[in-house]
């Protein structure tokens, strides 16, 4: 075990951030977004999709830097990679997309404070090889877009009966346009963490008993 | 009411479109530091502050990128711009209040990565407000903050002393709250029409 811990797999690096250090779900980082923009699925997946190749990007470049990169002033050049590939893709889903442009609003210009990405950064890029980066960034945007989906489907099929914008529920059921409000994405959240907290601790007692 | 008129914009920054409770912005400190009234309210008026500045130099940013016609380099000056107005006002605090200091720990650098200073910035440039009211505004959206992080330590100290079940604790009851306040906050929408 203890050696496994000393140099994980290439596929642990990947792995991790889609479930076990999952960003949305374990860490409860970069809630601004997730909460801000989850109100349709797919609002949720082109933020998802945003936040990944933004972090994916920006570890790959960190990661190459970071011999060079002087460490008094690190965080103010990792902020400064961040936000060119944000502009990117700014500019980019305004060419692909006009209406979804519209739809995030500001909050794409947001990921660049997204604390996910400098953390990622700052914790892992800075210090592991260019792969490992790349998978790590892979693995964790992967899992970000995963958790928004999560909470953007839920909140899309209880708030408009739909999903993608397809009608899945029939006109008789009633809609809970609380779940398209603010309040919903908080409730929302709140319940997958539930969820997700039951899991865990089922997980360990299970482990207890066998041991 | 006139939309742009000062008042409006005040009202509106604070209670209606509350930053926390409407946009979900600034949820990492919102989390993190309200656990206690005290370090609240003193993080909010911290924020507050470099809101305030940060708006003002956003202000003028924009106008120099409108006159050089570079609008691609807006994002990319208002992240500097903050990065160093926060580190500013960590020395300042530093010098004259430690105690303060320590209270707000780590959470002091991450007012950079805080997403309500730098929305203050995009928000006004993208509604075009002028100089005055882009101030309103930051204030406003300070204020909005702070009452939302006092709020929300006093509910948590509250919390701290009553019986929840162990699978509930910790950020999925905190959120749960904050869902709750956020409905509340919706009260107010009657204010601006």
């Amino acid at each position: 075990m203890s050696d496994r811990d000393s140099q994980p797999s290439p596929t642990d690096d990947f792995i991790k951030g889609l479930w076990r250090e999952n960003p949305v779900f374990v860490q409860v980082l970069g809630m601004c977004p997730t909460l801000a923009v989850s109100n349709s699925a797919i609002n949720a997946l082109a933020m998802g999709m945003a936040t990944c190749f933004v972090l994916v990007m920006s570890s790959v470049l960190v990661s190459s830097l970071r011999r060079i990169i002087p460490p008094q002033v690190r965080i103010a050049s990792y902020i400064l990679i961040i936000a060119t590939f944000v502009t990117v893709v700014d500019y980019l889903l305004q060419a692909i997309s006009l209406p979804l442009h519209q739809a995030l609003g500001a909050f794409v210009s947001l990921i660049v404070v997204n604390c996910i990405i400098l953390g990622r950064a700052e914790a892992f890029a800075s210090r592991n090889t260019v792969t490992r980066s790349l998978l790590d960034g892979a693995g964790m945007g992967l899992g970000f877009a995963f958790g928004l989906l999560c909470l953007g489907g839920v909140r899309e099929l209880l708030g408009s009966g739909s999903l993608f914008g397809l009608m899945l529920l029939p006109h008789s059921f009633e809609r809970w346009t609380v779940m398209l409000l603010p309040s919903g994405g908080f409730f929302t959240l709140g319940v997958w963490l539930l969820v997700i907290n039951g899991f865990k601790r089922r997980g360990t007692r299970t482990r207890e008993v066998s041991a | 009411m006139n939309e742009h008129s000062l008042w409006s914009i005040f009202i509106n920054a604070s209670l209606i479109n509350n930053f926390v409770l409407a946009y979900f912005l600034g949820i990492c400190p919102f989390l993190g530091v309200s656990a206690k009234r005290h370090t609240a309210s003193r993080m909010g008026l911290a924020v507050t502050f470099v809101m305030l500045i940060s708006s003002l130099s956003a202000y003028g940013i924009h106008s120099l990128l409108e006159l050089i016609n570079a609008p691609y380099l807006q994002l990319i000056s208002f992240i500097v711009v903050i990065g160093s107005t926060v580190q500013v006002v960590e020395i300042l605090i530093k010098k004259f209040s430690p105690v303060l200091f320590r209270n707000l720990g780590i959470f002091l650098p991450l007012i950079t990565t805080n997403c309500a200073i730098l929305a203050v910035a995009l928000f006004q440039t993208n509604r075009d407000y002028n100089l005055i009211q882009s101030l309103v505004f930051a204030v406003g959206a300070g204020l909005g903050f702070t009452l939302a992080l006092s709020l929300m330590a006093g509910l948590r100290e509250k919390l701290a002393l009553t019986d929840t079940p162990a699978l509930v604790q910790g950020t999925a009851i905190t959120l749960m709250i904050a869902g709750i306040l956020s409905l509340t906050f919706m009260g107010f929408a009657g204010l601006g029409t």
